[in-house]
């Protein structure tokens, strides 16, 4: 048969086109970020996978991506933590309850939680690096038995920028998670750690073979991260970090977030650090 | 396309200057916008014609690294010249189009550009090579393009082969050209000399075959088509530039620290040019547009290039502040990561971006020198 270019289908229609969101709850978590709580307009539940993304549309503004940081309750709402550094995370920061905001998505692939069943996890997170691991610890949270020993280690600049306190508290009481929180500059009320994240390692001491990492923040803060865990033995392949990169489109058409031979939106946001490691830390890869 | 392979290679036909020209006026016939080289500004450029008249009749390009001139050719060939700053992407792919609106209620409308019957006149090998690619990356999935899909849809595509590689072409080396591969609809091979003027055609889809017959076109005889087998030869032996493919991409990952981009990056402008006129490039960026009245918001997207600083601006700065790191990701890219990616090479040996830099930066041997510092560094 000889394929008539008039056969041709026409497609992509969908590429494009967002979804309402009805913006139902907001927590300002420090002076310049929020989370957002969102509903789909239906009642059906938001399917994703912790780790993935969304753009997020701010009428007339723009669209920008960023991960999905939360799902609370019955799977029909969203939240999405977002730091107002540029037009369109102001305008999504600064969105009233009630108000709506488009959505497309969830893209990418997330942190490989089925894979890591059986397995001890260690969640590391740096700054608002703990945005996309806050799905995740969530999860292996409700499914606690699944697991092994579960440590998350997290490190912000200063007390006032830790995000999710409420939850870190709630983590901290948990007897089946070990919570290891730093600052690198404490104020007159903190007790805790004083340090780069990195410097919480020397805490634990995890078993290599039967432990998977997952790891998100600045790249800075994920290149000694990666360190400290192959310090301790884990294998390149049981390493995941998230990967940020300017994005336009969120699948893998604008060219934006390319990083090596990876599409960001489609190839990431988690990577296997055995999949990046020759390019990871590379300086203007 | 794989079928249309198939059906190539069956008949020859003869076409006359006359038929050629009814073959441009049936396919208006037919409601296609019919799209082909025209001279502009000093260059040949891709627009709407209506007859053959109106093709860069006896002229030639001059090209070399930088540079780009019209010369009379001394003949009335119909495609004597190679290509120019334009290609198909422009119409596949368009330079700023319309992506979505939003009204204030809430309604989003996505936009596919509309539909549109197109039939390209004068693709080169390079260029059908092209459009394959961007096939692949755009409607390759999981998403497609809606704009590219819609475009892609309705186009007749009349290839043209090249019996005179142009100064920077290098398709020969890379494979796509300079017999133009699957995927037309009619090729036509230019036969030009002593008193002689026609075309030997070949169908490589049933409307191509359709089209053929309707315009009366006899068989070619067998001098006729060896006239063009002859000219076909000949032009393999006229190729002044070659890619070395061979270990390609290995070679690029394991030299991201060479220092030819060093040197490369004092001599670029990071202009951008090259991203423009290649015919694969396709990244793009989006503006967001409101009325005055702030009732309706648009989204358009424009072509973008991995040359401009902003591209890869995440809060705090670009990724690639420095033009070495962006002309490295461009030559990367288009060399290397392009084949992780889609499972082609970026570039199909058009030459346009060694044609159009204003310094003259030529790929093949950037490419060549990054080989040759690998070996001087390796047995020094």
């Amino acid at each position: 048969m000889i394929a008539e270019p008039s056969l041709r289908p026409i497609g992509g229609l969908e590429t494009f086109k967002m979804e309402w969101y009805r913006v139902v709850g907001k927590a300002r978590e420090t002076p310049d970020t929020f989370t957002i709580r969102m509903k789909a307009r239906g009642n059906g539940e938001i399917a994703f996978e912790p780790g993935q993304f969304n753009m997020l549309y701010a009428y007339g503004v723009g669209e920008v991506p960023i991960s999905i940081s939360g799902a609370p309750f019955n799977g029909q709402l969203i939240e999405h933590t977002v730091r107002a550094v540029g037009p369109v995370t102001k305008a999504l920061a600064s969105a009233r309850i009630g108000s709506n905001l488009g959505l497309r998505g969830p893209f990418g692939k997330g942190w490989p939680l089925k894979e890591a069943e059986g397995q001890d996890v260690v969640i590391v997170g740096g700054g608002i690096g703990l945005a996309p691991l806050r799905p995740a610890i969530q999860q292996i949270i409700r499914k606690r038995e699944r697991y092994g020993k579960f440590y998350i280690l997290y490190g912000a600049r200063t007390p006032s920028d830790l995000l999710y306190k409420r939850d870190l508290q709630n983590w901290r009481g948990r007897l089946d998670t070990q919570l290891l929180v730093t600052v690198d500059k404490g104020d007159e009320k903190w007790r805790g750690y004083i340090g780069v994240v990195t410097t919480l390692f020397r805490h634990i001491k995890l078993e290599p073979n039967n432990t998977y990492a997952y790891v998100c923040g600045p790249e800075i803060m994920m290149k000694f991260t990666v360190q400290e865990l192959k310090n301790q033995g884990l294998p390149d392949d049981r390493i995941f970090i998230s990967m940020e990169r300017n994005m336009k489109c969120g699948v893998g058409i604008c060219g934006h977030c390319q990083f090596g031979p990876f599409f960001i939106c489609k190839d990431g946001p988690v990577f296997s650090y055995s999949e990046v490691s020759n390019i990871f830390g590379r300086r203007e890869v | 396309m794989g079928a249309k392979e198939e059906r190539a290679g069956t008949d020859h036909y003869f076409l006359d200057p006359q038929q050629f020209d009814e073959l441009i006026a049936a396919l208006r016939k037919l409601g296609y916008s019919v799209i082909g080289p025209v001279v502009r500004d000093g260059a040949i450029l891709y627009d709407e014609i209506e007859s053959a008249s109106q093709l860069p009749v006896g002229l030639r390009d001059r090209q070399g690294p930088g540079y780009y001139r019209l010369e009379e050719r001394g003949d009335k060939a119909f495609f004597g010249f190679v290509v120019g700053p334009h290609s198909w992407k422009k119409f596949l792919y368009p330079p700023r189009v319309k992506l979505l609106t939003v009204s204030r209620k809430g309604e989003v409308t996505a936009h596919n550009g509309g539909e549109r019957k197109m039939a390209f006149i004068g693709v080169r090998g390079c260029e059908l090579a092209a459009i394959s690619v961007l096939d692949k990356v755009l409607l390759g999935g999981p998403y497609v393009d809606p704009v590219y899909s819609t475009k892609r849809k309705h186009v007749f595509i009349v290839a043209v082969n090249c019996t005179e590689p142009g100064e920077n072409c290098f398709c020969l080396s890379i494979g796509t050209g300079p017999e133009a591969g699957p995927g037309y609809d009619i090729s036509l091979t230019e036969v030009v000399g002593d008193g002689i003027h026609y075309f030997v055609a070949r169908a490589g889809s049933s409307e191509g075959e359709n089209l053929l017959e309707r315009i009366g076109a006899r068989k070619a005889t067998g001098q006729e088509i060896s006239e063009a087998s002859v000219r076909m030869e000949k032009s393999h032996t006229l190729f002044r530039k070659s890619l070395d493919t061979v270990g390609l991409k290995e070679l690029l990952y394991r030299n991201l620290e060479s220092p030819v981009y060093t040197e490369v990056a004092e001599r670029c402008l990071a202009c951008a040019n090259c991203t423009l006129v290649c015919p694969t490039c396709f990244c793009t960026t989006v503006e967001e547009v409101t009325d005055l009245s702030g009732e309706v918001a648009e989204r358009w997207r424009r072509w973008d290039s991995c040359f401009n600083a902003d591209f890869s601006y995440i809060h705090g700065g670009s990724i690639r502040s420095s033009r070495l790191s962006r002309y490295r990701q461009w030559l990367t890219h288009k060399l290397g990561t392009w084949i992780d990616q889609f499972g082609v090479l970026g570039c199909v040996g058009c030459g346009r971006c060694i044609t159009w830099c204003p310094v003259g930066i030529d790929i093949t041997e950037e490419a060549a020198k990054i080989r040759r510092r690998e070996v001087e560094v390796s047995t020094a």
